[in-house]
């Protein structure tokens, strides 16, 4: 994966914020300060895991908008659906229903997303993996691939590199349509995405899923377009229903994005957590290099999986109830049919299997050289001893901690801290001499 | 920069705690993943030898833009025969200590394994010091 800067879905809506703080101290990379009364992301720490929008009370984080009408630029316009859309619908939209509608809404071709762990299966007789050190950890989750190119580059050769089922999905996809005569420029693949991560992955150019799919679509933009079909089209679903053939997956495939979905296919010793916060507090642990006895390591930035994806329409648990019951009705393995189609196809999708190794982002050190790097963590060091250490937030950083190093960096000021400059106001003038500020009083 | 550290004698819980500590500061300060992986696990393994053999002691951290240097203090008890201590399998860790899945008699080697520099001022009954340093 080149070192391309990633591509962000979430946007702060400036007028709606009012500078409270909430998002800063979710923030599990510290990407968020608040200046000037309104909150600012870093774009070079954000991994777009979503728990800022998801805990701004004034609805003013929201997620980057897909255009829909881009389907049409394309002839042959194929769907790629998570499972956990079905999970979305209360049991009164049935999944034929839900088919029907995406189909009316201009796709032409649907496949579960997930139906790659099938592809994956038939082809090798197992679920392979790939990377080069052990534990292996899940790249399923781009979040957590985000977060371990910035906080966690040593543990960058433990992640596999085996593609994830959506891009798998979409090579078996875009390779039948190849095969049954049409041409590549003419297939647009979209993709179903239900958090800002994986929209952003697809956003991002030079990612994994470049040139395999064209586009990302907000599964909350879907999930309205086809509640407001449904209804339009009410009697007409009361007369008849469809014989449309539903997408083929299995069972196993079908959990996959849930929590243990995926470990549960794996061999070995696995571990799955879930929850970006848990996770940070897990990937300590793995980077200490301890670890020996885990084979698999299943990391999500959401809580329950997928279902809880921060533009998921329903309560996590519900949604997971749905699938998981939704997948009991589902077969253990593909009908023969569907096997011989991925054989066809085999030799384009075993050339296309992996990606390229991944590169770390080092947007956590102090400064590139060690050298100056080291003068800053002195600064760092002795400014944390003199900040108050009650993690207010109201300097506009998350933590006394990362206010110290804002002022090492030359980004902040210690006249910023409110405690310091109730508490003592000439002192903290005195304290800004001595650290040799130039920035102004109060936050721009 | 110098960073103090007090170690605890049988305190397996927190055992681990300082190389963690001493890990994320070297991750700030752009040392190479493989540099900051030989330092984080020669520290790990000299600090459960502090917690699991000795009285309690401290670790000092100099870190200076080409080197690391960890200076491993206890209080005693010591060992009688640095040469043999280092030997891999050789281990003085009772039945109580191994089935905590420490004592295998791989430290010290380990240690050696992943140092630019190793030294070891011990004797019966005397502190142990182990001086680490790291050409980084």
């Amino acid at each position: 994966m080149a070192d391309a800067p990633f591509h962000h879905t979430l946007m702060i809506v400036e007028p709606l914020c009012i500078g409270c703080t909430h998002c800063m101290r979710v923030c599990p990379t510290e990407a968020i300060r608040v200046t000037g009364g309104k909150a600012k992301v870093d774009p070079e720490r954000c991994v777009d895991c979503g728990q800022c929008m998801d805990a701004c009370p004034h609805d003013a984080i929201i997620i980057e908008q897909s255009d829909f009408q881009q389907i049409f630029d394309y002839a042959i316009r194929v769907a790629i659906v998570p499972s956990l859309m079905i999970g979305q619908f209360e049991d009164d939209v049935s999944e034929q229903q839900m088919f029907d509608s995406l189909r009316h809404l201009g796709f032409t071709h649907i496949y579960y997303a997930e139906l790659g762990v099938d592809i994956l299966h038939a082809l090798g007789g197992k679920i392979s993996v790939y990377s080069d050190s052990h534990p292996v950890i899940s790249s399923y989750c781009p979040a957590m691939v985000r977060l371990i190119q910035l906080r966690y580059p040593s543990l960058l050769p433990n992640i596999n590199l085996v593609r994830t089922p959506a891009q798998i999905t979409a090579i078996y996809a875009r390779s039948l349509l190849i095969h049954e005569g049409h041409n590549s420029e003419d297939i647009g693949i979209f993709y179903i995405t239900p958090c800002a991560a994986k929209y952003a992955q697809i956003k991002t150019p030079g990612s994994a899923t470049s040139g395999l799919i064209q586009g990302g679509l907000n599964l909350d933009y879907i999930f309205n377009l086809i509640q407001k079909d449904l209804a339009n089209r009410k009697e007409q679903f009361k007369k008849q229903s469809t014989q449309n053939k539903k997408p083929l997956i299995t069972q196993q495939a079908f959990l996959w994005s849930l929590t243990k979905g995926e470990s549960a296919s794996m061999k070995g010793r696995t571990l799955a957590v879930d929850e970006i916060h848990n996770v940070v507090e897990f990937l300590e642990l793995v980077e200490d290099d301890r670890l020996e006895n885990l084979d698999f390591l299943e990391l999500r930035a959401c809580d329950t999986g997928c279902t809880g994806g921060v533009i998921t329409p329903r309560n996590r648990f519900l949604a997971t109830e749905r699938i998981k019951h939704h997948a009991s009705t589902l077969e253990q393995t593909l009908p023969s049919e569907a096997l011989k189609s991925i054989e066809h196809v085999s030799k384009e999708l075993i050339r296309d299997l992996k990606t390229e190794r991944i590169v770390a982002k080092n947007s956590f050190q102090l400064a590139v050289d060690t050298a100056t790097a080291l003068q800053k963590l002195e600064k760092v060091q002795k400014l944390t001893e003199t900040l108050p250490g009650i993690d207010c937030g109201l300097c506009g950083s998350p933590t006394c901690r990362t206010l110290a190093e804002d002022i090492a960096r030359g980004n902040a000021s210690i006249r910023w801290c409110v405690v310091l400059k109730i508490r003592d106001p000439q002192g903290l003038n005195n304290l800004a001499k001595i650290w040799g500020e130039s920035l102004p009083n109060n936050r721009p | 920069m110098q960073l103090e550290y007090q170690v605890n004698s049988g305190d397996f819980a927190n055992a681990g705690k300082v190389s963690s500590e001493i890990k994320k500061i070297l991750k700030q300060l752009s040392f190479s993943t493989s540099h900051i992986k030989r330092i984080v696990v020669a520290l790990y393994e000299a600090e459960v030898n502090v917690v699991a053999h000795s009285y309690g002691g401290s670790v000092s951290c100099h870190i200076a833009p080409d080197k690391v240097r960890l200076d491993v203090i206890d209080t005693g008890p010591g060992i009688a025969d640095v040469e043999l201590a280092m030997t891999e399998g050789w281990s003085t860790a009772t039945q109580e200590v191994r089935e905590m899945g420490f004592g295998a008699g791989m430290g010290l080697s380990n240690i050696k394994k992943n140092c630019d520099y190793m030294s070891i001022d011990s004797g019966k009954d005397k502190p142990t010091h182990m001086t680490l340093i790291f050409e980084v």
